[in-house]
């Protein structure tokens, strides 16, 4: 039996986002878990499994691959698919990927577009997907501030950030028509600092990538990439080796490096309080222009 | 580093932030944010490039703009919700537009704050804008409000001011309830009395902004309150284990405890309390957690339970204010939808008492209400709710209204006095516009075994079709044969009567333009076929569910007790049960959900009648 503890803003956020994973299931014909394999959707998937114990996790779960992930996310994908028994779909869009699709070619804005944004329209109409859970948090990125819990998506997945439905108190409105999803994001009110915190006390595991180590990047400007995937800088540049970790996984290309020394979760979590720099800033996507994310998301991006 | 154990976990406050434009709110939150290490270096860098394009050194109130509609047009539209903490505590900002025409933002945002700062240019006094922003406070239970007097900087630090102002306050504000009044002389633009004490104004007394904010008790007054779970879920497990999920509304339980449940008003004994793989001895409000109870019982979504000594009223009628949010305005008795907990029904508001001039707090009379404007109204249900009044309890004195056509939100809405029911009234009315006579009829059969799932199904279809504006009547086997078929027994014989008569009384119903639900085992085919002859409009539901599902769930424990011997001739066990040959519906329960289930009958039905 457990003593009584303090009950901690951990606490409370947890329990604000199992009721909000449980909503989900009532009032849903056919939701799935975009499963994105970092930390956040880590901690998604644990507070499903809470949510809905000792029956099993009543959504499938999706994920989008553009095949620019690392090979360390994908191994760790399987591995927990397998040991929780989970239904697990993965969708790419190949006609993209057979016309040659990747960012040098394409520029960040356009191969996430059809890598990302319409693979995942696309799943989501091939499944009938009528809502999508993500692990996205309002503290990640500006135009994330005023999204809903249930943001609202029109038939084409489309998002009107000046037209959002109320949300009060925790009644969540998932009414919607055929054809109409909902975006849903349980962890809206948590932080990066909490989401670790989160990691350390419940020991969910997470892809190695978030530890320092030891490994060969490649310096562009002030980004450090890992290379993995062919790419045009790759051709001249000499990797070096350096003690580095990924603060936000995505695609290898896209995703930069920090240099760090934080090999733990505590590590990590000392290194977010003393962190000077956002979440954010070595992802190239966010920098193209001011105010892309908003612009990805009205069309359907996550 | 202190270690881990030694820290007192931090705990969250969630407040609000409100003003007119101008008066410095963005730039009073930038600040916040800003002087207590809430920006990144990135962020800060971006941030100094888009200030001096503004011809400034730093503006504070550059951090916090959000979506670029809005930057284009210079103002804040929405709520948008910010972090930051510190120490002590994790702050959640819901950041609300001003302008009037913003009034429903306002209110999303206050709907979830447990405090509220209040921002006042001190050169304006107070505006009409400032007496509108404390009334939605106090009209949203918000207990702590923190008047920021702003701009202290332009009238000269001048004590005098700041006095007049806050009697003002007082004065205006003598008939809104909180619990704490704080007031603080601030300048957003220079940090003056935000996270430190200015020495600026010395003659200021109290402490700076941050600092009340940390102070400011949470300790939830939730938890001292009559106890209450409204049921989400329910969750089956090996071994019958049957966990009633869902998240404390209001106050604690304990192992062994008794409650009543809510609508049967049956008592139970709380068996474990779960939350993952933790058993607890004990919850309390706002734990999500997972109850099983001693006892057998058929609960549900929507369901309640509760102190046993201290039950919410169950109610179809009660006043409340109403916040409108949509631009189409409130019609009466019109059907619409209600969220109160975790239970839907179709309402109707039977008239409106008055409405508030959110400036002067009076009330005046009005017969409906449009976007941003707050009334008080009579609303019915078509079923009970389970409610307190708002001030006394947020979550089951709090709900909303939904379109049922346009599916959006279309008010909040606030219980006042939940009125204890008439007995007399009849339950089955709900005050709507009497259709036509070229109203369809229609007979919807649903059958299955015990334990398949008709009566939810039956229950939600009910709630649809009256949202949209049909008659429709429910005949549940269970209630009948405690009425019309008092006298009747289980044989074959006595079965055919009983679904004969039910037969009978659908098709009286359906001549008449309403749509009969009928929701009954119904086991034998031949007498279904000859009912489904005698009625012109008939669809047949068949809820399909494997009989080892049904047995596993037995919500009623029937199959237990047939199983032991108790009752003979239960169908499914030693009575057969024929399953339709060509349902006009099917709905596999094992494999869908419920909601999948009433997406498809209301479908196959709408379809008929239109
Ligand atoms: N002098 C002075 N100006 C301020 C102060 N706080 C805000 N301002 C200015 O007032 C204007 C409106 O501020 P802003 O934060 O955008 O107001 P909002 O509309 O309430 O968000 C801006 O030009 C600010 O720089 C203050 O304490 N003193």
């Amino acid at each position: 039996m457990m003593s009584p503890r303090h009950f901690s803003e951990l606490d409370e956020l947890e329990s604000e986002s199992i009721y909000i994973l449980r909503e989900v299931a009532a009032q849903f014909s056919r939701p799935a878990l975009l499963y994105s394999i970092g930390k956040d959707s880590s901690v998604l998937l644990r507070l499903a499994q809470k949510a809905f114990y000792p029956a099993k996790i009543p959504f499938r779960l999706l994920h989008i691959d553009t095949t620019y992930k690392f090979r360390e996310m994908i191994e760790f994908r399987d591995r927990v698919c397998r040991e929780l028994g989970l239904d697990l779909i993965v969708h790419t869009n190949r006609e993209a990927l057979a016309e040659g699709a990747n960012p040098f070619r394409l520029g960040t804005t356009k191969c996430c577009a059809l890598l990302k944004t319409k693979a995942l329209l696309d799943a989501l109409r091939e499944h009938e997907i009528d809502a999508a859970i993500g692990g996205a948090r309002r503290d990640e990125e500006k135009s994330r501030a005023k999204e809903r819990v249930f943001s609202f998506r029109d038939g084409f997945g489309q998002w009107d950030p000046k037209n959002q439905r109320p949300e009060l108190w925790n009644l969540y409105n998932g009414r919607i028509d055929k054809g109409e999803s909902v975006r849903v994001f349980p962890l809206s009110n948590w932080t990066e600092l909490d989401v670790w915190e989160y990691i350390r006390r419940e020991e969910i595991p997470v892809v190695p990538l978030y530890f320092a180590a030891e490994r060969r990047v490649l310096v562009s400007g002030e980004k450090l990439i890992i290379p993995e995937h062919e790419s045009p800088i790759q051709k001249d540049d000499v990797p070096a080796l350096m003690k580095i970790r990924m603060r936000s996984l995505g695609c290898t290309y896209c995703s930069g490096a920090i240099r760090s020394a934080a090999d733990s979760i505590s590590g990590i979590i000392e290194e977010l309080k003393v962190a000077r720099r956002s979440e954010r800033e070595n992802r190239l996507i966010d920098h193209d222009e001011d105010g892309s994310m908003e612009l990805k998301k009205r069309e359907g991006y996550f | 580093m202190i270690p881990e154990a030694c820290q007192k976990p931090r705990d969250l406050l969630r407040f609000l932030t409100a003003g007119s434009v101008d008066d410095g709110k963005s730039t009073l939150i930038g600040r916040l944010l800003h002087d207590s290490g809430g920006i990144y270096e990135d962020e800060l860098a971006a941030l100094s490039r888009k200030s001096s394009a503004h011809g400034r050194s730093f503006d504070p109130s550059l951090l916090t703009d959000g979506l670029k509609a809005e930057r284009e047009q210079g103002i804040t539209i929405d709520v948008a919700y910010r972090y930051f903490s510190t120490a002590r505590r994790e702050f959640i900002i819901a950041d609300s537009p001003g302008h009037d025409q913003y009034t429903r933002n306002m209110v999303t945002g206050a709907s979830t704050a447990q405090a509220a700062v209040l921002l006042i240019d001190v050169r304006h006094g107070i505006l009409p804008q400032t007496r509108r922003h404390a009334y939605i406070a106090s009209l949203l239970g918000i207990q702590v409000v923190i008047v920021a007097v702003n701009k202290m900087d332009l009238v000269g630090f001048d004590a005098d001011i700041f006095h007049r102002l806050r009697k003002d306050y007082l004065e205006f504000s003598a008939s809104l309830r909180v619990r704490e009044l704080h007031f603080i002389p601030v300048c957003a633009l220079e940090g003056d009395n935000v996270t430190a004490k200015s020495p600026r104004i010395p003659w200021y007394e109290g402490m700076p902004l941050l600092q009340v904010l940390e102070m400011v008790e949470v300790a939830d007054d939730r938890i001292s309150k009559h106890f209450r779970l409204p049921v989400q879920t329910v969750i089956r497990g090996e071994s019958g284990f049957r966990g009633y999920a869902g998240q404390v509304a209001s106050g604690r339980i304990g192992t062994g405890d008794e409650v009543v449940v809510l609508p049967s008003r049956l008592p139970a004994r709380i068996s474990q309390i779960t939350n993952y793989r933790l058993q607890m001895e004990e919850a309390h409000a706002p734990m999500s957690v997972a109850i099983t109870l001693r006892e057998q019982m058929d609960i549900g979504r929507g369901d309640m339970l509760c102190d046993p000594e201290h039950s919410p009223v169950s109610t179809r009628q009660f006043r409340a204010k109403l916040i409108w949010m949509s631009e189409l305005p409130m019609r009466s008795n019109q059907p619409y939808l209600i969220r109160h907990t975790t239970q839907t029904a179709c309402m109707s508001i039977l008239k409106v008492l008055h409405k508030v001039d959110i400036h002067t707090f009076a009330e005046v009379e009005a017969g409906s209400l449009v976007l941003n404007e707050i009334g008080e109204v009579e609303i019915q249900t078509h079923k009970p709710i389970f409610c307190d009044s708002y001030s006394s309890n947020r979550t089951t004195g709090s709900f909303i209204v939904v379109d049922p056509i346009h599916n959006t939100t279309l008010a909040a809405g606030i219980i006042m006095e939940p009125s204890v029911e008439d007995p007399n009234s009849d339950p089955s009315s709900l005050a709507l516009p009497n259709r036509g006579p070229e109203d369809r009829g229609l007979t919807v059969w649903i059958t299955g075994l015990s334990g398949a799932g008709k009566t939810t199904i039956c229950e939600a279809v009910h709630t649809e079709l009256l949202a949209r504006g049909h008659r429709v009547e429910m005949l549940d086997g269970d209630v009948i044969r405690k009425h019309l078929s008092r006298e009747l027994g289980f044989s074959k014989v006595e079965r055919d009567e009983n679904i004969r008569r039910i037969g009978f009384v659908a098709n009286l119903l359906t001549r008449n333009g309403v749509v009969a639900l009928v929701s009954a085992i119904s086991p034998y085919r031949a007498v279904r076929d000859e009912i489904r002859q005698e009625i012109s409009g008939f669809l047949e539901v068949f809820v399909n569910a494997p009989l080892n599902v049904c047995e596993r769930r037995d919500p009623k424990g029937l199959y237990k007790r047939a199983r032991s011997g108790e009752f003979r001739g239960f169908t499914g066990i030693d009575d057969p049960y024929e399953p339709p040959l060509s349902p006009d519906v099917e709905c596999k329960t094992d494999s869908e959900t419920v909601k999948e289930s009433v997406d498809k009958v209301v479908a196959a039905i709408l379809k008929v009648l239109s």
